[in-house]
């Protein structure tokens, strides 16, 4: 530990100024300081055996902080082996850091409306990409990888199974339990199936398994180009002359547009048998009179609109995740930006584009 | 003199495949310490073990004195704080700049001042020659750069020892020089020992002090660089005159 003793204008240091004993000393100096105000004080660092870099440091921020235009400050009689450290460790004859440099409020919307612009004409390029290399690559399978389709079709799609069932199965249950208690006070208790049947088709069915694919697998797909952007995976492939999207996209692409449409009948007829099960056990209606009402009011539209909605949902999924992807910077932590951002963008616009077609298919919907 | 580290008998497996076969080495005060082998001998191992990184099956580690095998964390953090570690990836925290990253041992385990600790860290940066990247992320410092902002921060506390996996590997032999001088300026100014993993020879040539060859898990050779380039046995041979 190093000692301070304080006579008149000059303070001595001894022993081992290192960190465990640089607070006490910075607090002894700064007491010294303000109680005296000689024009010259000296450090005699004679009695100094050891010094770190803390122990430097301490010593720059001493001449930093309290040398003054009245007041000098000088470190005398230093030993060999601690002036070598000083040298070596000193920073106190650097230029001061500079400022960070501070955009303008103007400069920095036109940076953003600038960074928007050039955003969208690479994601406009990438849907240009992804749909050109898609539809080559149901004709010629050379650049891509042997079973890939497969694979990923297993991954987006069967692997979701038991997940999308579960969730569209409860949320058919709540939708008609809570619609229940309503129907039941204006003995409405058979329209029930009405309501899931065209709720389901149409809206939760399609609206669930894309939520759950885009909570799912659109945060996989992200996460997994944006590691092989990181880790320069993406450049072998360009350097082996395999152009990436239809090598890495490409069978994603149609794993998810394949599988998409079949998650959604899934969802749809999980979906209503929750309300089936309400329907038979809380609203006391027969299987029969539940089922065959949910002939009579589904039409074929309905089915065809939830799949249609499906597909759109899938193109937006994995077009916001290999976009995400593609786009990353900076390592690990780029990697994870990208996964919620990719997540959270493919949510959005989903939910966009159901309220589009949404208002698209109610003008051309038949009059029940 | 007594050693700084000392293993005694240690064993290291994953799974079945035993890395590290009943292997002893010291490694003395102020020395720097090379640790050599080919390809999948053990050397990472045997770092990763010393630091406590990896539990070995069997035997002991001694750092400064201490038996720090199975002893509790609280205590082995203790020693960790005069310990530092350079990965051989330099392993900065990515989502940190290069001073925020140089400042976490500094602010974890001090009660050092902020703008002391802000002058520190100045300091280690101009040490590695790197005053300018402070404010960078590491994402966006080269391979050199990156090596050198980790030593920055393994030698944030001015460690008694510090370990080095490949410290040079992938560096034009300019920046490799420099470093090569940098550690042994080090040694000098903090008394600090080197325990260093490295394959380069000229990195070897310019600073090792001893070398522990390794090979399949079993210390073949302890001893100065000039006997080891003398050494009769045939691996060693072939690694100095491939």
């Amino acid at each position: 530990m190093a000692e301070i003793s304080i006579q008149k204008n000059i303070i001595y240091l001894s022993g081992e100024l290192e960190v465990p004993s640089i607070r006490s000393i910075l607090e002894q100096v700064k007491n010294a300081m303000t109680s005296n105000d000689v024009p010259q004080i000296i450090f005699d660092l004679s009695e100094l055996t050891k010094i770190d870099s803390a122990g430097v440091a301490l010593l720059d921020e001493i001449k930093a902080r309290f040398s003054a235009p009245d007041r000098s400050i000088q470190f005398l009689n230093t030993p060999p082996q601690i002036q070598e450290a000083i040298v070596s460790f000193s920073i106190v004859d650097l230029p001061a850091e500079s400022a960070a440099i501070r955009k303008s409020f103007f400069e920095s919307i036109g940076e953003r409306v600038y960074k928007t612009i050039t955003n969208s004409g690479d994601l406009l390029f990438l849907i240009a990409d992804i749909f050109y290399w898609s539809i080559i690559g149901l004709f010629r399978r050379k650049g891509q990888r042997e079973g890939s389709f497969i694979q990923q079709s297993v991954l987006i799609g069967v692997n979701a199974f038991a997940i999308v069932g579960l969730i569209s199965f409860l949320i058919g249950f709540i939708l008609a339990l809570q619609s229940a208690a309503q129907l039941r006070q204006f003995g409405a208790n058979i329209f029930i199936a009405d309501l899931i049947g065209i709720a389901m088709l149409k809206e939760m069915g399609p609206m669930m398994t894309a939520i759950v694919v885009a909570g799912r697998s659109g945060s996989a797909i992200a996460s997994e180009i944006a590691t092989m952007v990181v880790t320069e995976e993406i450049d072998a492939l360009k350097t082996m002359s395999l152009n990436p999207i239809r090598y890495v996209v490409v069978p994603k692409f149609h794993g998810i547009t394949l599988t998409m449409p079949l998650l959604t009948v899934f969802s749809d007829f999980l979906g209503i048998l929750g309300g089936f099960i309400i329907g038979i056990t809380y609203l006391q209606l027969s299987a029969t009179a539940f089922l065959n009402e949910l002939v009579t009011v589904l039409i074929l539209k309905d089915v065809l609109t939830g799949l249609f909605k499906s597909v759109i949902f899938a193109w937006i999924i994995i077009i916001v995740a290999c976009y995400f992807g593609l786009k990353v910077t900076g390592g690990s932590e780029g990697v994870g930006k990208a996964t919620t951002a990719s997540v959270v963008a493919s949510i959005f616009f989903v939910i966009v584009a159901d309220s589009i077609l949404g208002l698209i298919f109610y003008f051309n919907q038949p009059i029940y | 003199m007594n050693p700084i580290i000392q293993v005694r008998n240690l064993t290291a497996q994953y799974d079945e495949e035993i890395v590290l076969d009943d292997l002893s080495i010291d490694v003395y005060p102020n020395e720097i310490a090379i640790i050599l082998g080919k390809s999948g001998c053990g050397k990472t191992t045997l770092l990763k073990n010393i630091i406590r990184l990896y539990q070995p099956s069997s035997g002991t580690i001694e750092i400064l004195g201490q038996d720090v095998t199975w002893m509790e964390e609280i205590e082995f953090n203790k020693i960790l704080r005069k310990i530092g570690v350079l990965f051989q990836n330099g392993a900065l925290l990515n989502s940190l700049t290069v001073a925020d990253n140089i400042a976490i041992p500094l602010e974890q385990h001090t009660d050092l001042p902020p703008s002391l600790i802000r002058r520190l860290v100045r300091e280690k940066l101009h040490l590695v020659e790197l005053d300018n990247a402070g404010s960078l992320l590491p994402s966006q410092l080269s391979g050199g750069m990156r090596k050198r902002a980790a030593l920055a921060r393994a030698i944030a506390l001015d460690p008694l020892i510090l370990f080095g996996d490949e410290p040079t590997a992938g560096l034009d032999p300019v920046t490799a020089a420099a470093l090569d001088q940098l550690l042994l300026k080090l040694r000098r100014l903090l008394n600090m020992t080197l325990v260093i993993v490295t394959h380069e020879l000229t990195s070897i040539q310019r600073i090792a002090d001893r070398i522990i060859f390794l090979d399949r898990g079993k210390v073949i050779f302890q001893g100065t660089l000039d006997a080891a380039k003398q050494s009769s046995i045939s691996t060693i041979q072939r690694f100095f005159n491939p």
